[in-house]
């Protein structure tokens, strides 16, 4: 998924031939005879998606029960299994198979319907009635049931071997699409497997891509401290693998600054917290909060967010009407900076309000092993012995704190500039894709990405890319379902797979519950 | 499924006339003997017109219930809601029933309608909450609007 993997794997097969010319990378438009001259060997195939993540497995998934056959599509991606990516970060960021996800029990990966839900489901493996308690009365006596994070792996890898996901996936890395003359696209790929050519050129009409985040995003200061001193141990971000923290942290008493206070941050304090009262850590934690959220955010009764300790609180990531309530409703309505303001009213950085969580902040509190901070850094430096890592505060009255830290851990996100994408600069510079208000990619209501479109062929995108669209929750499980499903409409009035009506959802339904192919 | 008004509306006629029909001429031999000297017309009166009740006078209840949404923040209903407002929906349906609302149907026996109800309320919010999402796939993502 990094950048430097795409650059190490040029390098090592550059010899080969079939490569692109100087003069392919500057044209915006090519002919069938430009990539024949290349030497490039072409595939014909109607239906590409590049990712090959979560992304990519939800529109095969809606596209193969609308009646497409693996054949006619192809999925560029760099893992074989398409929650590679998802379980690494979402492993890194201290969500072991075990762990619940932040997702609702009805936005189910591996099912296009939702139905039966991961809360029947886990309720039905484990002949227990107490998941169905949970999810009929949630929120209001029960907390949001979430999925463990294995169900959804494990549920997925079935899904895919029923759908054929192995037949369809070609793996390598996508360098760019362009327009093809006379319609549709050509989509380059870098084969990873030893090949006689060193591209492959996928000649499609539609293109779907869904490549996520393109790598993990460090706050500035952190990035300056890390470039300027080299020191990729002691600050860290919650993304990337640091175990050696974690067993650091139990070796001998330490100091770790947690940056962030966001669903990740709040893990991440829950794996501090854990080691230290179940495994003989003695941590001590500052929590540090550069926009500190002390009570309710919103000055009208019916715009509202819960909020307390320096978190704001809502079950997901966006309210729950953002999916398909009346909050879809009314960003559909809004365009430009309107809507990228009511998104960040919307979402912004905020936690699930887990009693547990809360429990164990109070208790952390109490025995003194976690503070609060507020403010924001002006600077960060090693100590002179260099065991330590000064972190300079000014608050909002102007005064100065200290705080010495072994380990800094940034819990702030992922990193979404499109520029750096080398195949999203790419479709901005040549293909005709621009941004939106958000900085992200700018797509129609229907996820067509906005000034690709090339006589009959389409580009559509999902997923975080396409942040600061029509539709909030595009970073979500049902995000990237509803995606699809909207693409998938839009395909079926272009003649590519049948519109999923009453009667073929109810017959494909009833494959997917015994498990037959679509 | 988190409703918008219209799809309320519309998810409640359609739940209704639906479900609610079928499940009505089910239940109607069920709840016979609990009704002395009544034949099955007396009953489907009865039923029916409870029925009837719950999607006209139901229509006025979603507007209620989309008012108190707007204090949610998640500006959700959660599902547990759809179940519990059936306690005071049931009330107000007993009430006019019994006050020859939609047509006469005499004193309306409380088991009878008690059965009948609960479990055509019951069947409805179970469909709502699964094989509708089945049956109609955008549904969910429409604030339970049909059309």
């Amino acid at each position: 998924m990094s950048g430097d993997q795409t650059v190490s794997f040029e390098r090592a097969t550059s010899a080969a031939v079939g490569d692109l010319t100087d003069e392919l990378i500057a044209t915006d438009v090519w002919a069938d005879e430009d990539i024949d001259g290349a030497g490039i060997p072409v595939i014909d195939v109607p239906f590409v998606t590049v990712g090959g993540g979560l992304g990519s497995f939800a529109m095969v998934d809606f596209l193969r029960s609308a009646g497409v056959p693996p054949a006619d599509m192809r999925v560029l991606g760099d893992s074989i299994t398409p929650t590679e990516t998802y379980e690494y970060l979402a492993t890194n960021s201290q969500i072991p198979r075990h762990e619940r996800l932040r997702s609702d029990a009805s936005s189910v990966m591996d099912n296009i319907w939702g139905f039966p839900s991961y809360a029947l489901r886990e309720a039905w493996s484990k002949r227990s009635l107490a998941r169905v308690w949970q999810v009929v009365t949630e929120p209001l006596i029960a907390e949001y049931f979430t999925p463990q994070a294995g169900q959804v792996y494990e549920s997925v890898q079935r899904e895919s071997t029923r759908i054929g996901w192995d037949e369809m996936v070609a793996l390598g890395y996508v360098r760019m699409i362009r327009k093809r003359r006379g319609g549709g696209y050509f989509v380059v790929q870098t084969p990873t497997s030893q090949q006689s050519t060193k591209r492959i050129a996928y000649r499609c009409t539609f293109v779907h891509v869904a490549i996520g985040y393109p790598g993990v995003a460090f706050l500035p200061d952190l990035q300056e401290y890390r470039e300027r001193t080299g020191d990729y141990t002691r600050v860290v971000n919650a993304y990337e693998p640091h175990d050696h923290v974690y067993e650091e942290l139990l070796r001998r008493p330490c100091t770790v600054l947690v940056r962030g206070s966001g669903i990740v941050g709040s893990r991440i304090l829950q794996r501090l917290i854990d080691d230290r009262v179940g495994r003989g850590a003695r941590t001590q934690i500052i929590h540090l909060f550069r926009n500190y959220v002390a009570g309710p955010q919103g000055t009208r009764a019916t715009f509202r967010r819960p909020g307390a300790n320096g978190f704001a609180y809502q079950g997901f990531n966006f309210p729950k009407a953002a999916w398909g309530g009346q909050l879809r409703t009314t960003l559909a309505q809004l365009d430009g900076e309107e809507r990228a303001a009511l998104l960040r009213e919307l979402g912004g950085t905020n936690t699930a309000p887990r009693r547990s969580w809360k429990q164990q902040l109070q208790q952390a509190t109490a025995e003194g092993y976690y503070q609060q901070a507020i403010g924001s850094v002006e600077q960060v430096e090693r100590t002179a012995d260099g065991d330590a890592i000064v972190t300079r505060v000014r608050a909002a009255d102007g005064s100065l704190q200290e705080v010495d830290a072994q380990f800094i851990i940034d819990a702030t996100g992922l990193l979404a500039r499109l520029d750096e994408h080398r195949l999203m600069a790419d479709l901005l510079e040549h293909g005709g894709a621009a941004q939106n208000a958000y900085g992200r990619l700018d797509v129609e209501p229907h996820f067509e990405v906005r000034g690709t479109a090339n006589e009959d062929g389409r580009i559509y995108a999902s997923g975080s890319m396409t942040l600061g669209g029509y539709y909030a929750g595009v970073d979500s499980f049902l995000g990237l379902q509803y995606a699809a499903l909207q693409i998938l409409d839009d395909l079926a009035a272009h003649g590519f797979g049948k519109r999923i009506g009453p009667a073929r959802s109810t017959a494909q339904w009833w494959r997917w519950m015994r498990n037959r192919r679509p | 499924m988190t409703p918008t008004l219209f799809g309320r509306i519309q998810t409640r006629l359609f739940l209704v006339a639906t479900v609610g029909v079928v499940w009505t001429l089910v239940i109607g031999p069920a709840i016979r003997p609990l009704v002395d000297d009544a034949d099955l017309g007396d009953i489907y009166r009865l039923a029916f017109g409870a029925l009837t009740l719950v999607a006209g006078v139901g229509v006025a209840w979603e507007f209620v219930y989309h008012g108190l949404q707007q204090f949610r923040w998640e500006k959700d209903w959660p599902t547990l809601l759809g179940l519990l407002t059936g306690i005071p929906e049931g009330v107000v349906v007993y009430l006019l029933l019994s006050r020859g609302l939609p047509w006469d149907v005499g004193d309306v026996p409380v088991d009878a309608f008690l059965v009948h109800f609960t479990t055509t309320w019951i069947v409805i919010w179970l469909v709502a909450n699964g094989p509708m999402r089945v049956l109609f796939i955008r549904w969910r993502f429409r604030g339970g609007r049909l059309v």
